[in-house]
């Protein structure tokens, strides 16, 4: 025995503790350089992206600095106005100070042939801006004193005070004004938050759908999986390889196919209705309308994101023994006692892991909602994509992305507190 | 063992025949009567039937063809959760997301027990097992010979008649197994529950049953008391599937006041009790137990058939001798002698003469 005060050392009296480290350090430096290019590719593809997507959310300088593409020099622009919103609290009625900076900030924009940017930056917040720029900008070398007069006559539209409120928020390059935008929100002209009107709200109503129709897509597969899932964790192996080729078989074939067949079969002239027409079920005026609205994403999406749910369930419901339901039928339950109270709070791992699944896949799906979504069935996803390639105003797309991602890990830790993510079976 | 048998019959196989394919049959015309409390093992080699007629009376397989029988009504068409059989399966089916206590609880709530008396019965069959103390406990927190002990309170915990057991012993270890053994059939005599238990070990039938049945290939070879099937086997059959047993080829010489004269392979002419031979020229399986060879001249009835036989091999296995010896051109003939004071050690390559009474030396069908 030895003595336990003594920390225990290796035969040539060397701490045991620092040989361990020696002798096992040197695996550990090879386990790391297994996995280096994994974590490279993960950091490179995946967690650098979404940090600039974060950073984008919040950083925006188009009204702040100008960069010029071919040499790269940066020149900060809006300087007196960014240094006239300084001195004076928001909601301060533009003097002729503000003017004359605004002037002197036009100047500049026009050496650097930069209205267009500056505009675009004002256009995000307040539409129809972005020309006010281009075209001030044009005539800014004839502007004189009283500046204020001046630029009114140019357009009055340079009076508005939500104008000015929006010259204020993006004078800084870091805002917060892309996330209050992607929940409907605004600054009015004192710099309080306030709803936008009525007929520009979009995103929150977006956000809800695409949550509702996730939930209710998750459900349907549900629905639908479960008894597919169970034959397949039954039948007998030979027959359940055939039935297992049919669930991915749409799996395997292009999304796009699978989408467009969704099309051929659902639109107003497509095989269903015609069906439904042709045995007399239907009238010829009134075609049932299952495409291009959201009964067509529904539809489509459920279809496509059923093997998510399928495959889960199958791999958990295989594993469990028959004998279980058996030892309850013999117990003295009835079949459906047997399957709620035995086979069903067995197989919730994998409901769970299927539902998270399908539910994650949904709520950023984009090109299914894109094809058959019409106007009525867009998703969130679709509108971010338009924001980043439309509109080109990619700071409202990462923060709207932000969003999504943050609902997300939102659920999943909601997930977390009421099953339990170890209570999640993937396969 | 003595059986405890009730002149009525309580589970009753009619005729009952099996097939899953319509083409081959796994059960083939069974026909059982067990009488109320006894103890009935199937014992036969995997892919015998023996399983599926368990299934078949637990209802969780129909009878392709017959009737069987609980307690005079026929049960064909009952579900299983009418039928109040008990089970024990052969990984025990504990419900892995209910403790103990909720596994016992289950077959009672199905029954709309009340919960003073629900948990009076669980108390009781948790002690029965001597489990009292695990009520809470998750069935993966036990072992494996704990888990056994629950699956059999849970089975008996809504009393019922009858219990069926599927090989509920074949995941412990020896030991274990051994104690299992005698407690079931303690138990079973206890409550006086009638118990069909299929096993495919041997020692398990021969030692916890009243009567033990024999399937093989859809069919019972033999239904009979443990002794009985030792020492009487009905065919070639059941004599090499139970026990070790010594088999010599030959031909029927002649049948006379109950003794048959086999004339074997190499010539020699030996003395046995013809079971399913009658009639000279018949081709014959002669079988004898190894403990029942007597080599000691002396304790042979005189003018009794002795075989020339040359020692192999001796192996010491503590309580007997094991020896392997050569006898009518068999080099696999096996004799077991008692580990006594007195007993003589044989050497290999020593000649020996061997003989035994003519009524353990049984001429079965070829």
């Amino acid at each position: 025995m030895t003595d336990i005060a003594q920390p225990l050392t290796t035969a040539d009296g060397k701490p045991l503790k620092g040989a361990l480290m020696r002798a096992q350090a040197r695996a550990r430096r090879r386990a790391f350089l297994l996995v280096l290019p994994l974590l490279a590719f993960i950091l490179i593809t995946f967690v650098f992206p979404i940090g600039q997507m974060l950073y984008k959310s919040v950083y925006n300088e188009g009204f702040t600095w100008q960069e010029d593409v071919t040499t790269g020099d940066r020149t900060p622009i809006m300087t007196n106005l960014a240094a006239w919103f300084d001195a004076n609290p928001p909601g301060t009625e533009p003097n002729e100070e503000a003017y004359a900076a605004l002037a002197a900030d036009l100047v500049v924009l026009r050496d650097l042939k930069a209205p267009g940017q500056a505009g675009t930056r004002i256009n995000y917040e307040l539409s129809g801006s972005r020309s006010m720029f281009t075209k001030a900008a044009r005539s800014a070398n004839k502007l004189e004193p009283p500046y204020k007069e001046a630029i009114l006559d140019l357009d009055k539209d340079w009076g508005n005070p939500d104008l000015w409120q929006a010259m204020r928020g993006a004078s800084s390059s870091y805002t917060m004004n892309f996330y209050l935008a992607a929940i409907d929100r605004e600054r009015d002209a004192d710099g309080s938050v306030v709803m936008v009107p009525e007929n520009r709200q979009v995103y929150v109503k977006l956000f809800t759908r695409t949550l509702t129709l996730s939930l209710l897509i998750t459900f349907l597969t549900f629905v639908l999986a479960y008894p597919i899932a169970h034959l397949l964790a039954t039948l007998p192996l030979r027959h359940s390889n055939l039935l297992m080729i049919l669930v991915l078989l749409p799996f395997w074939t292009s999304l796009l196919v699978r989408t467009t067949s969704w099309m051929v079969l659902l639109q107003s002239q497509g095989v269903v209705n015609d069906a439904l027409v042709g045995m007399g079920l239907l009238g010829d005026e009134n075609r049932l309308q299952m495409m291009y609205n959201r009964t067509g994403t529904v539809i489509a999406m459920t279809h496509i994101l059923l093997p998510f749910m399928v495959l889960p369930l199958y791999s958990v419901m295989r594993l469990i023994n028959p004998s279980y339901v058996r030892a309850a039928r013999s117990l003295g339950a009835t079949s459906w006692t047997a399957f709620r109270r035995i086979y069903f709070p067995q197989t919730v791992p994998g409901i769970g892991a299927g539902a998270l699944l399908v539910f994650i896949l949904a709520v950023g799906y984009y090109i299914t909602p894109a094809l058959v979504g019409g106007a009525d069935g867009q998703l969130i996803s679709n509108l971010i994509a338009f924001h980043m390639q439309k509109s080109l105003n990619w700071s409202l797309a990462a923060a709207l992305a932000a969003l999504l991602l943050g609902g997300v890990l939102l659920l999943y830790w909601l997930y977390d507190k009421l099953v339990g993510i170890d209570n999640l079976k993937l396969g | 063992m003595t059986t405890r048998a009730s002149n009525d019959a309580f589970v009753e196989f009619e005729r009952v025949q099996k097939s899953y394919d319509g083409e081959t049959l796994v059960v083939k015309d069974l026909n059982l009567t067990m009488p109320k409390g006894e103890f009935l093992t199937m014992l036969g080699p995997s892919g015998s039937g023996k399983t599926t007629c368990l299934m078949m009376l637990a209802g969780f397989e129909t009878a392709t063809h017959g009737e069987i029988k609980l307690d005079g009504n026929p049960i064909n068409n009952i579900p299983p959760h009418k039928r109040g059989i008990g089970m024990v399966f052969q990984n025990y089916a504990l419900f892995p997301h209910m403790t103990i206590a909720e596994n016992l609880a289950f077959p009672l709530e199905v029954r709309k027990i009340g919960k003073s008396e629900r948990e009076q019965k669980i108390q009781r069959a948790l002690d029965m097992v001597e489990m009292g103390r695990f009520g809470g406990r998750r069935p993966a927190q036990l072992s494996g010979g704990q888990q056994q002990r629950v699956a059999l309170a849970r089975a008996l915990v809504f009393e019922p008649e009858l219990v069926l057991m599927d090989e509920p012993l074949g995941a412990l270890d020896k030991q274990l197994r051994e104690k299992m053994q005698f407690e079931i059939t303690r138990l079973a005599h206890d409550l006086g529950i009638t118990v069909v238990y299929v096993t495919h070990d041997q020692t398990e039938a021969l030692t916890m049953s009243d009567r033990v049945a024999v399937f093989n290939d859809g069919v019972i070879q033999q239904l009979a008391p443990p002794d009985q099937l030792y020492e009487q086997p009905a065919n070639s059959f059941v004599a090499q599937f139970i026990g070790e047993n010594n088999t010599l080829e030959g031909e029927v010489k002649e049948v006379r006041d109950g003794i048959a004269v086999v004339r074997l392979d190499d010539g020699e002419l030996i003395d046995c009790k013809p079971v399913n031979v009658s009639r000279p020229g018949e081709r014959t399986r002669v079988s004898i137990r190894p403990e029942r060879v007597e080599f000691n001249k002396s304790r042979l009835k005189p003018g009794a058939h002795t075989l020339k036989a040359e020692v192999m091999e001796f192996i010491y296995m503590g309580d007997i001798f094991r020896t392997r010896l050569k006898v009518a051109g068999n080099d696999e003939f096996i004799i077991k002698t008692r580990n006594a004071p007195d007993q003589v050690r044989l050497e290999p390559g020593a000649q020996i003469e061997i003989g035994w009474l003519p009524e353990d030396c049984r001429a079965l069908d070829a």
